[in-house]
């Protein structure tokens, strides 16, 4: 009889946190990526296509299912790639050859040179410029990501990037400079 | 009864050099360069143009947002250009400026003066501040409009900040002992419109001159009952807002909170004694009390300047440059900055020119390694860690330096100036503090464009859609028209076809002997 009523106590409490984490599943399942979400969110958003992947969403989804390497953001730079090295819990990877500090800058249209001919429009991930057929375009600076895309459609070549330029408002203390004693004696 | 904060340092004060002499005008400059940006918030826009003549207190911009103040001309003359000029800046950058050539006569505009302030309701009084361009002139210009009209719980203590505890800064001094009057009545237009029947002034007790002032100013007013004047022990940083807070109430501000949540503000004695003049004699904010010091001028005083005068003009004032001057500093030897160039204009940030002497501000020496002393934990007025605040500044771990709540840092300098290794543990500070700043500013653009290109993608995506949606629907009417005309045209053709073979077999009936045409073509 006593084996009778343990073995019946468990089913019960199997069948009923069963249910609960069946229900769970259910009602709690998280759409989406949340991996490839972050990853996402980490990334700069330029949508310049240098990671070789079509845009940013895409190459997070690949970094997510491991199909790509962490340091091919070059708009990030360093920052981005150990960011993405921190949350993936992998090595940081050295960034290419040629790599520098990425420098911020915007798309100019030259509307002295511009026809009009929309190419640069289509070509714009963001939809930062301005302009119709046969009329003068130009470029919401806001708005631009620097991602250099619309450079090669322009059959007249009237695009500039330019570096932003620092605002007292923009500027950045710089780091202090440091030379530990001990390095200086091994210089 | 008085409590005390965490922390602090004993400073040689320094402010006997410039708070013996009465405070004089400066004499009108030439030009007047007054800068766009001068307060927290969004720049002003301007609403004048190169060519228009202005009045001496016309507005010539406007605040753009809420968080943003108006800016003024501070004589009258002509506008000559609205162009990026020098600012005093630690960056050494330019921004937009209204530049005024002044045309001596510094004729006013018609002000709108008040004889009975408690007559005006208080959005009248709140529309005056903001109308006037008055912002927090302690130091941290935040526009006072923005503070005085929304506190999120009422305001029960209004504390003004008499303290001036940084060296060698005597402005705030000057100003209490020679217009005592204006900044108590400052005081009774915000108490107005605050709704607040309590209001302590807090002095530092190096300043008994500026106290007695004031005290005989109150009992001759009748307000000592409302309004009290406290002596405060002379210890850095009490005129940081938290720190007096807690050396007045022995309350503490939240972190992240502001003094407004619990019920308290915090004036500086000159925003009073501005709020006095905007309001009762209409005048808007466009001159301030600045103390020119150091070793390095010949005579240390307070001066009234109007805002947009180049630095030098107060120096030339003052008896020019001694020998040895070494650096010029906007604000005192703490919190200052050292400025690039000597014609920067006055802005209404501008409490102190410091022109130094190699002494006052010596170079400092290159710095050891960090040895973990913890001495500038026990001076950190805001209760932090300075020394691991510093470790992870310096390694660029932006995340930690947040956990150990970096932005609660009020960048008083008070760890740097105990620091036995001498490590510029506040440039540390500032460093991080603007590239978390800076990272803030990216991850808002990369959400923009995230947003835009996923708005360009569903856009294209529905273009195409409805692209195909019409080839299709063309190509459904174009095969229904089509199959119906087809099996017409073949109906038709068939019809044709039969009658001419019907009409051939007939006519081979009635003459095929006689008809030959018909074999050549075959």
């Amino acid at each position: 009889m006593d084996i009778l009523t343990a073995i019946l106590a468990i089913t019960v409490l199997a069948a009923a946190f069963g249910l609960l984490l069946g229900f769970g599943a259910i009602r709690f399942k998280v759409e989406g990526d949340p991996v490839a979400d972050r990853i996402d969110s980490m990334l700069p958003q330029t949508q310049c296509g240098q990671c070789e992947f079509s845009g940013c969403r895409p190459y997070a989804e690949a970094v997510a299912a491991g199909e790509a390497a962490i340091n091919r953001c070059v708009p990030g730079g360093e920052s981005t790639m150990l960011a993405l090295a921190d949350l993936l819990d992998t090595d940081p990877l050295p960034l290419g050859e040629d790599a520098a500090e990425p420098v911020k800058t915007v798309a100019i249209i030259d509307e002295e040179t511009c026809i009009g001919c929309t190419k640069c429009i289509q070509a714009c991930p963001v939809d930062a410029i301005l302009g119709a057929a046969k009329h003068m375009h130009t470029v919401i600076g806001s708005e631009c990501t620097g991602c250099e895309l619309c450079l090669p459609p322009c059959p007249v070549d009237c695009i500039d990037m330019v570096p932003i330029s620092v605002t007292p408002a923009t500027w950045q203390w710089p780091h202090p400079e440091f030379v530990q004693p001990d390095t200086q004696k091994a210089a | 009864m008085l409590w005390r904060f965490h922390g602090g340092l004993k400073l040689a004060e320094h402010k006997h050099e410039s708070n013996r002499l009465p405070s004089t005008p400066v004499r009108l400059p030439k030009t007047l360069t007054v800068p766009l940006h001068q307060h927290i918030g969004l720049p002003a826009e301007a609403i004048v143009q190169v060519g228009n003549h202005v009045l001496k207190g016309q507005r010539i911009a406007d605040g753009v947002d809420h968080i943003s103040a108006a800016v003024h001309a501070p004589s009258s003359g002509t506008v000559v250009a609205i162009e990026p000029r020098p600012i005093p800046h630690p960056s050494g950058l330019s921004a937009l400026c209204v530049v005024i050539d002044t045309d001596g006569r510094d004729q006013w505009i018609d002000r709108e003066a008040c004889t009975n302030f408690l007559e005006l309701d208080r959005r009248e009084i709140i529309r005056k501040i903001h109308d006037a361009g008055i912002v927090g002139l302690g130091g941290a210009v935040f526009p006072t409009h923005a503070k005085v009209c929304c506190p999120v719980v009422p305001t029960e203590l209004l504390i003004i900040n008499g303290a001036e505890c940084e060296p060698y800064i005597s402005c705030d001094d000057r100003l209490m002992r020679e217009r005592p009057a204006q900044i108590i009545e400052g005081i009774n237009v915000l108490m107005h419109a605050l709704g607040t029947e309590r209001c302590i002034i807090g002095v530092e007790d190096n300043k008994q001159e500026a106290i007695d002032s004031l005290n005989q100013i109150l009992m001759l007013m009748d307000e000592g009952e409302r309004i009290q004047v406290r002596a405060l022990p002379t210890l850095y940083p009490t005129g940081g807002e938290r720190q007096l807070i807690r050396v007045l109430t022995g309350r503490e501000v939240p972190k992240g909170g502001l003094p407004a949540n619990i019920g308290i503000m915090c004036q500086n004695v000159g925003t009073a004694a501005a709020v006095y003049e905007a309001v009762v004699q209409g005048s808007p904010l466009i001159s301030r009390m600045v103390t020119v010091t150091g070793a390095g001028v010949a005579v240390q005083q307070n001066v009234e300047a109007l805002i947009g005068t180049p630095m030098i003009d107060l120096i030339d004032q003052c008896g020019g440059y001694e020998q040895g001057v070494a650096q010029l500093v906007m604000g005192g030897p703490m919190m200052g900055f050292a400025l690039h160039r000597d014609d920067l204009p006055i802005v209404k940030s501008t409490n102190c020119v410091l022109a130094a002497d190699k002494n006052e501000l010596p170079t400092r020496p290159t710095p050891l390694p960090c040895i973990r002393c913890g001495e500038c934990v026990k001076v950190c007025p805001a209760q932090l860690l300075p020394q691991q605040l510093y470790w992870y500044a310096r390694a660029k771990d932006f995340e930690k330096v947040q956990e150990y709540k970096l932005d609660a840092c009020i960048e008083c300098g008070a760890c740097a100036y105990v620091c036995p290794s001498q490590l510029p543990l506040v440039d540390y500070y500032r460093y991080a503090k603007s590239q978390i700043r800076a990272q803030a500013r990216d991850r808002i653009k990369a959400d923009q464009a995230r947003q835009r290109h996923e708005a360009r993608d569903a856009r294209i995506a529905r273009e195409a859609a409805e692209r195909e949606a019409r080839r299709n629907m063309k190509k459904a009417a174009l095969n229904a028209v089509g199959d119906d005309a087809d099996k017409d045209s073949k109906r038709a053709a068939v019809a044709a076809a039969v009658e001419r073979a019907r009409a051939k077999k007939a006519g081979q009936q009635a003459d095929s002997p006689l008809n030959p045409s018909s074999e050549p073509a075959e």
